[in-house]
């Protein structure tokens, strides 16, 4: 079953357009099927309770509506991405559980 | 920064004015290790022509964490990015993510002796 992921930063523009990528070619790596749909940090409260998982590069501290949520401003800064990878990847598997 | 990309056309007017206010709600300093990168960037409806600036500083300017808006990092290499159409841009952005990722090339960075040199680095790591 296909993944639906937010990825949000401050414009919905650069930031996300490099986490969404790195996030997608590790999930086919891993043999998760997703789609990542990127988007403002001020629109996530209005969206994201249709997502199953939520990423952002930038702080988001409003309301997630139950729907996981993992900082991934390290796929950017590389400082413990690996972690985060993981972290996305058991978000969405624990879904299925 | 933005003055020059106005005074050069890469940029409308307001692009400044909308960098700033952008940069108080979304702040751009990426948490990593010494010299620290921050990359700050607009609506691009007010980029007429994608470009990067770079600047590397004497002193450090102080930005806040892009994850943690409380907490102050000190700045001594600005990328700024300039992009018209985000979505064609993806190569450029990863390119300029691995800039911060290389802590030894940010060193680099900081070495230069002048912009020539530091253009060059900047077009090896994005491979234009």
């Amino acid at each position: 079953m296909t993944k639906h992921i937010l990825v949000a930063c401050g414009n919905g523009i650069a930031t996300s357009t490099v986490v969404a990528t790195k996030i997608k070619e590790y999930l086919k790596e891993n043999g998760i099927d997703a789609d990542t749909t990127q988007t403002r940090l001020t629109e996530v409260s209005s969206k994201v309770a249709n997502y199953d998982l939520l990423v952002t590069t930038g702080q988001f501290s409003g309301d997630t509506h139950g729907t996981p949520y993992v900082l991934g401003l390290s796929l950017l800064t590389g400082i413990g991405a690996e972690k985060t990878l993981a972290d996305i990847k058991a978000a969405l598997v624990n879904q299925e559980v | 920064m933005a003055d020059q990309l106005y005074k050069y056309g890469y940029v409308k007017e307001k692009y400044k004015a909308a960098l700033l206010e952008r940069e108080k709600h979304f702040p751009t300093g990426l948490p990593s290790s010494q010299p620290a990168v921050a990359i700050p960037h607009a609506n691009a409806d007010l980029v007429n022509k994608t470009t990067l600036a770079v600047a590397t500083l004497a002193e450090p300017i102080k930005f806040k964490n892009m994850g943690n808006v409380k907490e102050d990092i000190p700045i001594k290499i600005v990328i700024m990015l300039v992009i018209a159409e985000p979505h064609s841009q993806v190569e450029m952005l990863q390119k300029v993510a691995s800039i911060v990722q290389n802590e030894k090339l940010r060193k680099q960075f900081l070495q230069v002796l002048n912009k020539k040199q530091l253009l060059e680095l900047v077009q090896l790591a994005i491979g234009d």
